[in-house]
């Protein structure tokens, strides 16, 4: 690419970010603070201005702060066209245009993807649209689902017992309200973390009264007469009754309006180099289109260059800061997303945190503190090296085992600790659930070469 | 005011938690509880609690009448693009 048309771009291009959520208003800032002057376009489904998520399942529904604004600030003017409220419907790849849901076109001469992922709805739409049964994504999900717990309901059901359904059955419990946790694995948490870890989040669980109902799946929601829900139907035959079901079994990447687009994008995410070029469905990087957030599924080095999609808001922001700046910059200037992975979440006045990627380990040895105290930093190990770390209440210390993964080290892990007890000796199996079978959504979705992909085959999803 | 914390850099020092206890809150030992709309009359605890971070995990817009600190570049690139 000739040096001019760089920095024709900078100056009078056209960029177009489609998803108006973190990761688009990051990058959206990130193209101005690094003096991009030209046209800049958002493109967001919902009406509002980009808002932040992680509240909505913790402050709001503790009644700390309102649904309706939890608005990010700006941390930079970004001077934008802003078509909100609006979908992007398709993309036309040849021609640099994006075709929007009210007929409408955009021209691009550079395009940003950040259209991030949705709640999994309840797959039986009947019983989906009953009233009382509520997802947990949008802040109008979370404005509907707060004012329906104010309201006291009588029991809460919540379908799913990954970080967001957690959390709101710890909300539940906070609030006094009756609350029941079905989960198809064998405890909370183990699509993330594992079942050494899971069992920790299902005594957590318990101790604070949430009915915890593990190796079970529902198998309809029933209504009463008026169309409201009245009962959960299970497949250990038993029924509960719940006047509030929560819907939390995960996400579904928005990347159906790219069908046909020729773009490598599909229910895993749209697949991208480390520079957050998107591929094309040959697997050819494109030149000018990026892809950023939840959306996005990247190579990484780290991780035996696994194509990691990462649900994590720190992703989000730093990915839209990498696909930012090589977007308007030439080919030597180019950033790698080598981010490491971390997430957080709270539960039962537990503060729980990540690094690394826990999923791609096979075992798992406590370092510090003990399971029992639920206060500790686990380890995990892939193949000799330590691959992630986990801590309850134990913050502080994961910038550590961060600096260690990120050297390889050893595992099991050879330095002595301040306060390791007996149980953190040796290593034991971390106790994830055999990957073919399906779960709700786990925070990180490894795609990337192993030999158990070679027995997959997609079928189109039913619902 | 609006206000996000950045919680993969939050450890707990309960710095915010001191200054501005009408926005901020500890959940259980060591997680943080925060109000991303924060009143007017919360403006100067705010601009405290944001310089007391040791993490520097608060970013707050609105604090001086303009847009928070630049993430990268200078001050001509920013009013050029404003």
């Amino acid at each position: 690419m000739p040096a001019d048309h760089v920095e024709r771009l900078r100056r009078e291009g056209r960029i177009v970010i489609v998803g108006a959520s973190l990761a688009g208003l990051r990058a959206a800032e990130t193209l101005r603070a690094e003096g991009f002057a030209g046209e800049l376009t958002l493109i967001g489904d919902e009406p509002y201005e980009p808002y932040d998520r992680p509240p909505l399942s913790k402050s709001v529904l503790l009644g700390k702060a309102s649904p309706l604004h939890t608005e990010l600030p700006h941390r930079w003017e970004v001077d934008a066209k802003w078509r909100l409220g609006v979908a992007a419907a398709g993309l036309d790849l040849t021609a640099g245009r994006v075709r929007l849901a009210d007929g409408d076109e955009v021209e691009y001469d550079r395009l940003l993807i950040a259209t991030g992922v949705r709640a999994r709805p309840w797959p039986k739409e009947e019983e989906a649209r009953l009233d009382g049964v509520c997802l947990l994504r949008t802040r109008e999900d979370a404005a509907d689902l707060y004012r329906r717990l104010r309201a006291g309901p009588r029991r809460v059901f919540v379908i799913g017992a990954g970080f967001a359904g957690s959390e709101v059955a710890s909300a539940c419990r906070e609030m006094g309200i009756a609350v029941t946790v079905a989960e198809r694995a064998g405890a909370p948490l183990v699509g993330a973390l594992g079942g050494v870890i899971g069992a920790v989040a299902a005594g957590l669980q318990t101790e604070n009264g949430v009915d915890l109902r593990t190796h079970v799946t529902v198998t309809s929601l029933e209504g009463d007469p008026v169309g409201r829900v009245r009962a959960v139907h299970l497949s250990d035959e038993s029924v509960v009754e719940a006047d509030v079901v929560v819907v939390s079994l995960g996400s579904l990447r928005n990347t159906e309006w790219l069908a046909g687009s020729g773009l490598g994008a599909g229910p895993r995410g749209i697949a991208c180099d480390a520079g957050c070029r998107a591929f094309d469905f040959r697997g050819i990087v494109t030149d000018d289109v990026f892809v950023a957030g939840d959306v996005a599924r990247s190579p990484h080095a780290l991780f035996g260059y696994q194509f990691l999609s990462l649900e994590h808001w720190g992703n989000a922001v730093a990915q839209a800061e990498t696909a930012a700046h090589n977007m308007i910059c030439h080919g030597a200037e180019r950033r790698p997303h080598l981010w490491m992975p971390a997430f957080w979440s709270s539960m039962f006045g537990v503060n729980i945190k990540s690094v690394g990627v826990p999923p791609m380990g096979e075992q798992l040895m406590i370092t510090q503190g003990s399971l029992a105290e639920r206060r500790f930093v686990g380890v995990y190990g892939h193949q000799g090296r330590m691959i992630a770390a986990v801590s309850f209440d134990n913050t502080r210390w994961l910038e550590f085992y961060q600096r260690q993964i990120e050297r390889g080290a050893p595992f099991p892990v050879e330095f002595p600790t301040m306060d390791r007890r007996p149980e953190g000796l040796r290593p034991v199996a971390a106790d994830f659930p055999d990957p073919s079978l399906p779960t709700h959504g786990p925070t990180v979705t490894l795609s990337g070469y192993s030999p158990a992909d070679q027995q997959l085959v997609f079928h189109p999803a039913r619902h | 005011m609006r206000l996000v914390v950045d919680l993969n850099k939050c450890q707990g020092y309960a710095q915010c938690a001191f200054l501005a206890p009408d926005v901020f809150a500890m959940h259980g030992e060591e997680s943080l509880i925060y109000n991303p709309r924060a009143d007017e009359e919360q403006r100067e605890r705010l601009a405290r609690a944001v310089a007391a971070c040791p993490v520097q995990a608060i970013t707050a817009d609105g604090l001086d009448g303009s847009v928070g600190e630049p993430v990268t570049g200078s001050a001509g690139e920013a009013s050029d693009a404003r």
